[in-house]
């Protein structure tokens, strides 16, 4: 069992999405790829498929017309996964909290694992928060596992 | 007797348990390198490994229920392509079983209603389209050069052929190692999945497939690394060593032209499979043929 939990640890295939971000924490997220900071060599990838994917990454507030798709993006990933909300639109709805068409952070729609703030997120942040979402996927899978047992 | 059909059983068990190692090893061998290429400091070489246990750990999420079967008989007929190879059976034959095992990854892909899925299978068939008349002329040339479609165990104390079939078949072995890029998934001929990141279609053939069926073609691929890596090494084998490192000198100028290129469209392939592709290796049978 301690190789399929370092496994996990080892390997977190990352989705991004971008719910209305302003981009600013995408450029800082997809800066994470580029070769100063290197993320491979976690073995973090940015998967594009969440059928593949173990770590949702989002960023930018939730609105009332992107509910539906990050719902469906969360849907189709396979078990055990985890949520990373990057930055402050995604952790709280920023400074777009008060629009009529805002629900709020990513929070309101999703069970998220890690915050990373900033505005915009530092892709050291950034990292740092995949990892850690990275360590709780075991947990989680215990937490599945046990919830499938008294089922 | 019995003494052979022992040794075949274990040519065939350490071939199930030492190729994924090869293979996975080499894998990693090429992510670090290509990291390297882009100075980046790269994945640990044993990421290739961490990756398929995470996958097979993960939910099952079930598209249909062929889905897995397919992904499985990909597996199986590319292991059966590879034991046979080691067991230096009919060399045609391992062609077509390799044939199937490619087949049966696309009747996969092709089972699920994934827009993407599909339009990479039909791109996988392009492919197929593309080198399999390559990979006939190779076996075409073997039999003129050698007079038989059977290949001897590799790591028997001496190869078949007398001499290295390089001597005879050197446009047939260019025109293997140009389509051993498409095989290998490599850059320009990346486009019915990519092993890194995005592309237009996602995964291409493998969006659907996740967790341990997604682990399933991995492995796939890498028994199928060791067969082309084998079949390299046939072409140089005497002795035996030589050819594996002319095989590893020959995966890493793919690893190159992976780094160095973008990915063309499929009618350019077409194109230049066959023209280049046949072309070359039609000039040499024909030599073959009159010499």
């Amino acid at each position: 069992m301690g190789l399929v939990k370092k496994s996990r640890i080892k390997s977190p295939w990352v989705l991004h999405y971008d719910c209305t971000s302003c981009n600013g924490c995408d450029i800082e997220t997809l800066a994470c790829l580029t070769p100063l900071y290197d993320v491979e060599r976690f073995g973090i990838i940015n998967v594009g498929n969440p059928k593949h994917a173990d770590i949702l990454v989002v960023t930018g507030s939730v609105n009332k017309r992107n509910e539906r798709v990050l719902r469906n993006l969360y849907n189709q990933m396979p078990e055990p996964k985890a949520v990373v909300a990057v930055g402050a639109c995604a952790c709280t709805g920023g400074i777009f909290k008060d629009c009529y068409n805002v629900l709020g952070g990513v929070d309101k729609v999703l069970p998220v694992d890690v915050y990373v703030p900033g505005c915009c997120a530092k892709p050291e942040a950034i990292i740092d928060g995949i990892m850690l979402a990275a360590s709780k996927l075991e947990e989680k899978a215990e937490a599945l596992k046990e919830a499938k047992a008294h089922a | 007797m019995d003494i052979v059909i022992l040794k075949d059983i274990l040519t065939v068990a350490a071939t199930i348990i030492l190729a994924p190692i090869i293979g996975g090893l080499l894998t990693g061998i090429d992510r670090k390198i290509t990291a390297r290429m882009q100075s980046r400091s790269g994945p640990p070489i044993l990421q290739p490994f961490y990756d398929l246990i995470k996958l097979l750990g993960k939910e099952r999420l079930i598209v249909n229920q062929t889905q897995m079967m397919f992904a499985l008989g990909h597996l199986f007929f590319a292991v059966a392509a590879l034991a046979m190879f080691m067991l230096g059976q009919d060399l045609l034959m391992i062609l077509f079983i390799m044939a199937f095992s490619s087949i049966m990854l696309i009747m996969g892909a092709m089972s699920v209603r994934s827009p993407y899925s599909k339009i990479g299978a039909q791109r996988e068939i392009v492919q197929i389209m593309a080198y399999e008349p390559v990979l006939i002329l190779m076996v075409v040339g073997i039999f003129l050069s050698t007079g038989s479609f059977m290949i001897r165990p590799l790591f028997s104390d001496m190869f078949s052929f007398g001499k290295p079939l390089l001597y005879d078949l050197p446009l047939v072995f260019i025109a293997f190692i140009y389509v051993l890029t498409i095989k290998l998934r490599k850059s320009p001929f990346d486009f019915s999945t990519s092993h890194h990141g995005h592309q237009e279609l996602i995964k291409g053939i493998t969006t659907e497939f996740s967790g341990p069926q997604l682990a399933v073609i991995e492995l796939t691929h890498w028994y199928e690394l060791v067969l082309f890596l084998g079949l390299i090494t046939m072409f140089f084998a005497r002795p035996v060593w030589i050819g594996i490192g002319i095989a590893l000198i020959c995966y890493f100028c793919e690893i190159v032209i992976d780094n160095i290129s973008a990915r063309m469209t499929w009618k350019w392939m077409l194109q230049a499979t066959w023209i280049v592709g046949i072309g070359v290796a039609m000039t040499n049978i024909i030599w073959l043929y009159l010499k």
